[in-house]
Parts: structure tokens; C-alpha cells; sequence
């Protein structure tokens, strides 16, 4: 009787953390259905391809208009941009500390990798504005340093610490066998990390640029402050530009809910979260064909 | 066989003047930021409110509504977290129903915090009612932070030697007495380093309150989770783009102080950590 009693309640428990362990999958499925339940207003009030393509944005004029392509163009350059100086960086760097450092260089990277990566993002956007685009202007001798060219500066020192740590992780995976195979040979440790650690450690190094790229396109602060925030479609690395983050982030203080203004924002939100579910699914299938290196959720 | 060796010492260089000029500016500018910003810690820029239009004054109720906000953050997303990590290591098999909740942690960890913030708002500030409070916050920040506490809650778990499990069930314990009195207490340490973590994170997150609970400006400290309140992130945002004329300092010294407590989070965190090398060693 007793035993059964306690069968009972062990069971009871299982079930218990089943149900916390739900949650998880209940908050997707909310936040997925509420950006589109509160955004839907606009796809169908403009249209889904007015809203993606549309060029002007003008959303407390007389008549509104709401166009995203400048923002979906500010949010690609700049996260292009902080890709292309933080994934080549990243990796060379995970190069010279998995490769040749000396272990007590490593370590002491590692942790100072792990404050970068602490720092907040608007702190990254406040030194950017404060000291960095200042640099920017006398050094480049612009008008203004707040640009597509800045912002995508300050997301790559904010992506690096990612793609450092996740391109370490890659080349630490890849066997010794194959390091001592290709030294006996008679190659040097250059030959050996240029062609066989790097291709060894090709899916881990690009799922390392994927989370970093994620990281830069889901940023919101830091490009907020220094993108400059105007509402046009570039011309060159060095306009100002706004991102989709950052226009949520400016206008969902001035809106009421359930406008068209209020719905719109939610309509960015919906095309923030499917390019970054996008780019979840692409990093995923990445991982899944290597189980070399782990997936982790923090950095 | 010697430009080989040229060529080798040549690209190792490279690397490492690289990763010297990446790493040396970053932390200069961190450290003229605590340059810049150690002037203004005076007590009364700790201890009083801001007066004359965030100009002149203190910081302390964006202070208190962080370490407030940060306390309901630990609320919502560690026994979440922890539950969710408990049941995945501990009690999951191989089902559908599992690789469901794998893959919605994943997800969860790769949204933006800016959407964070409109589902907050949407979810908890409009639809529940809450308003713009400490609530609202706290619930949109701990959600947050919970795949990065399932995370390392389930290394720390899976960091359990399965002897452990086996030695107690051999002795007649059920499963849920082997995961508290055994599991638990040694995994506990290693969860709290990353819970601290990711608390540390929501901390500092300025995206997903400015919708949800925090102000720019409120002399008063929060009462009830009703409130809303001033957040030492969102008011260095505020004080740094829309507030006009506030000195530099003010600005510096809030910065220093957000990063202060972010970092000595982040130092517990390390310290708990370190500990259990050294117990483990000996």
C-alpha cells in the first residue's frame, strides 16, 4: 500500500518538472503567435509585400506610409559589415589561441573574452557614442561619425567574444591524430593549422559566424546610439542608418495600441524573429551534421 | 625549408599582433571609461535622486529598481530554469516531447531582446494588465534568461558522476530522493555560477524593459511589484542620447556603476567556480 503511495507521488514529481520543462515550449509558441496576432493588422492593412519593399517609412504623417525596406538594408550592411570584421578576426584569433599560445595566454584571454562578453550592450553603445565615433569623425574626416560604417564597427567588437569562444570550442574538437599525422609528415605547424585543422574544423568555424551573425542582427542598443538612425536606404558605408531593432526600440514609446503604428512595429518584430529563426535553423542544421562541437546557448 | 619555416613564423605573427590590436583597444576604452567615470561615484551620487532634469544628483533609484528588477528576474527564471534542467537530465527519455522543448530552448536563446521586449509588452504589460511595472520587467527579463540558465543548469546536472545515482537508488532511495539529496547538492554550486551569469545578462539588458517597467524619470522607489521604476541601463541610454545637457561625468559614472554591478556578478560567479576547482582537488 505504501509503495504504491509513493509510486504515486514519484510519478506525480516526473510529471511536475514535465510541466515546468513545457514552458519552454509554451513561451515560443506565445511569443511567436503574439508578435503575429498584434502584428497582423499591418500585412493586411498595406500588404505583405508593400510593407517588405516599400521604401518609405512615415508613420505619424497625415497620411501613413509603412515601408521597411530601409531598415531591413540598415539591419543586413551593418550586420554584414560587423560580419566581415568579426569573423575573420574571431577566427584568427581562436587560431593563435587554440594553436600556438602559450597556456598561460590562453587563459588569461579566455577570461577577459568572458568580460567582453558580460558588458552590456548599452555600455558597448555608449562608449561607441562617446568615444569611438568622435575617433571616427577626425580620423575618416566626416561630418558625422554616426554611420552604417561605426555601428558595424561597435557589433563586432560585441560578436567577437562569440565567435571567438565558438571557434575555439571547433579547432580544441579536432583530434590530435590528425595534427601529429600531418607534422610526421614533415609540414610545419602553419601548413598543418592552414590545411588541416582549418577544413577540419569548417562546420564548427561556420556555425561560429552564423551565432555571431545572429548576435550582430538581433542588437538593439548599441545601434540605436551610434547608426545614426536616419530613414533612408544608404548609399554608402558611411550614411547613417536605421535598423529594424533600433526603430522598434525609438517608436514603441510613441505608439498606441492597436494602431497601425503599434501594429507595424509588431510586423518588424515578426520579420526580426523570422531572419533570426532563419538563422537558428541554418546554425542548427550545421551542429546537427557535426556533433563534434557542442551547442551552447549563452555566448 | 627555410621560407617554410619564414612563412610559418610570418602567419603565427600575424595571428597574434591580431589578436593583441583587437583585444588592447577594447580594454583601454573600458579602462578610460573607469578613468572617466571614477570622479563621479561621490555618496551623493549614490545615495540620492537625480534632481533638475537628470542633470544634477544621483543615481540611486536607478540603483534600486535594477537590483529590484534583477530579484524578480532570480524569481522567474531560476526555478524554471532549474525544473526544466531537472526533468531533461534527470527524468526525459528519448520522445517527441523532448526534442520539442530541445529545440524550443534553442529558439528561445537565438530571439533578439528587442523582441523580448515587445512580447513583454504585448503579453504581460496589455494582455495581463500589469502595466508598466517591476512585474512586467522582471517576467520579460527572467524569460530572458532562461535558456541560458537551462543551459548551464543541465551542464552542471550532466556533471554528475552517474555513480552517485546508481550508489543511492542501490540503497532503496526512489529517483526523486536521489535527485535531491544527492544530485542536487553537488550540482548546486556549478548551477548558481550560471544562474549568477545570466542574471548578470538581464542586469544590464536595456531592450526588453524600456517597454515594460522602467522610466526615465521616478524619485520614488518601487512600493510593489506594481510599480514601475528608473533602470540604471535605460537611464544611461536616456542620459546619454534623449536627455539634453548632461555633463559627461554624470553619464561616465553611471556607465561605471551598471558595469560595477554587472561585473561583480559576474566576479561571484567566477569565485564560486574557482572554489569548486580547489575543492575538487583536494
Amino acid at each position: 500500500m505504501e509503495t504504491r503511495l509513493s509510486n504515486y507521488y514519484e510519478k506525480g514529481i516526473k510529471y511536475f518538472f514535465g510541466l515546468i520543462a513545457g514552458t519552454s515550449i509554451l513561451l515560443l509558441f506565445l511569443i511567436f503567435s503574439l508578435l503575429f496576432r498584434e502584428g497582423l493588422g499591418v500585412f493586411s492593412n498595406v500588404g505583405v509585400m508593400d510593407f517588405i519593399l516599400g521604401t518609405r517609412w512615415l508613420p505619424v504623417s497625415e497620411t501613413p506610409f509603412f515601408g521597411a525596406l530601409p531598415m531591413i538594408i540598415g539591419s543586413i550592411i551593418v550586420t554584414l559589415g560587423a560580419g566581415m570584421l568579426a569573423i575573420p578576426a574571431g577566427i584568427g584569433i581562436a587560431v593563435y589561441l587554440a594553436e600556438v599560445a602559450p597556456r598561460s595566454v590562453r587563459e588569461v584571454a579566455k577570461a577577459v573574452i568572458e568580460l567582453l562578453a558580460g558588458i552590456p550592450s548599452v555600455v558597448y553603445g555608449f562608449l561607441g557614442l562617446t568615444v569611438l565615433a568622435p575617433v571616427i569623425k577626425d580620423l575618416l574626416n566626416l561630418p558625422s561619425a554616426l554611420t552604417a560604417f561605426t555601428a558595424a564597427l561597435v557589433l563586432a567588437i560585441m560578436a567577437l567574444p562569440t565567435v571567438v569562444s565558438i571557434s575555439e570550442d571547433a579547432l580544441d574538437a579536432v583530434p590530435r591524430d590528425y595534427r601529429e599525422a600531418s607534422l610526421a609528415l614533415g609540414a610545419t605547424k602553419w601548413e598543418t593549422t592552414v590545411k588541416i585543422v582549418l577544413p577540419s574544423a569548417r562546420s564548427g568555424l561556420m556555425a561560429a559566424s552564423m551565432l555571431g551573425l545572429g548576435r550582430a542582427i538581433g542588437e538593439t542598443m548599441a545601434v540605436l546610439m551610434v547608426a545614426g538612425n536616419a530613414m533612408i536606404i544608404p548609399h554608402s558605408i558611411f550614411d547613417p542608418v536605421r535598423t529594424i531593432t533600433a526603430s522598434i526600440a525609438a517608436e514603441m514609446g510613441e505608439t498606441v495600441q492597436g494602431g497601425l503604428h503599434y501594429q507595424a512595429l509588431f510586423g518588424l518584430g515578426v520579420v526580426l524573429f523570422t531572419i533570426t529563426f532563419v538563422i537558428n535553423l541554418i546554425t542548427d542544421l550545421i551542429f546537427t551534421r557535426t556533433s563534434s562541437v557542442k551547442r551552447g546557448t549563452s555566448l | 625549408m627555410m621560407n617554410k619555416r619564414l612563412k610559418e613564423k610570418a602567419g603565427f605573427g600575424a595571428l597574434a599582433v591580431l589578436t593583441f590590436l583587437a583585444v588592447v583597444p577594447v580594454l583601454a576604452i573600458i579602462g578610460y571609461l573607469v578613468w572617466q567615470g571614477w570622479p563621479a561615484l561621490t555618496w551623493e551620487f549614490l545615495t540620492q535622486p537625480p534632481r533638475k532634469f537628470l542633470t544634477e544628483g544621483g543615481i540611486y533609484p536607478a540603483i534600486i529598481g535594477t537590483l529590484a528588477l534583477t530579484v524578480g528576474t532570480i524569481m522567474v527564471a531560476m526555478p524554471l530554469g532549474i525544473g526544466t534542467a531537472i526533468y531533461l537530465v534527470e527524468y526525459a527519455g528519448e520522445n517527441v516531447f523532448n526534442k520539442l522543448i530541445r529545440i524550443a530552448i534553442i529558439n528561445l536563446a537565438g530571439v533578439p531582446s528587442v523582441v523580448y521586449g515587445l512580447f513583454g509588452m504585448g503579453m504581460f504589460v496589455l494582455t495581463l494588465g500589469l502595466g508598466r511595472s517591476l512585474a512586467a520587467g522582471a517576467l520579460t527579463l527572467g524569460i530572458l534568461t532562461l535558456p541560458i540558465i537551462i543551459s548551464t543548469a543541465e551542464e552542471a546536472l550532466l556533471a554528475v558522476p552517474d555513480n552517485y545515482r546508481y550508489a543511492s537508488l542501490a540503497l532503496g532511495a526512489t529517483k526523486w530522493q536521489t535527485v535531491r539529496r544527492v544530485v542536487l547538492p553537488v550540482a548546486l554550486p556549478a548551477i548558481l555560477t550560471g544562474t549568477i551569469l545570466g542574471i548578470g545578462r538581464a542586469a544590464g539588458e536595456t531592450a526588453p524593459i524600456m517597454f515594460t517597467a522602467a522610466v526615465v524619470y521616478t524619485p520614488r522607489l518601487p512600493d510593489s511589484i506594481y510599480d514601475q521604476v528608473m533602470a540604471l541601463p535605460y537611464h544611461l541610454y536616456a542620459i546619454s542620447t534623449e536627455v539634453p545637457n548632461v555633463s559627461q561625468h554624470m553619464a561616465f559614472g553611471a556607465a561605471l556603476v551598471l558595469l560595477a554591478i554587472v561585473g561583480a556578478m559576474n566576479l561571484v560567479a567566477v569565485v564560486i567556480r574557482t572554489r569548486m576547482r580547489l575543492k575538487r582537488l583536494r
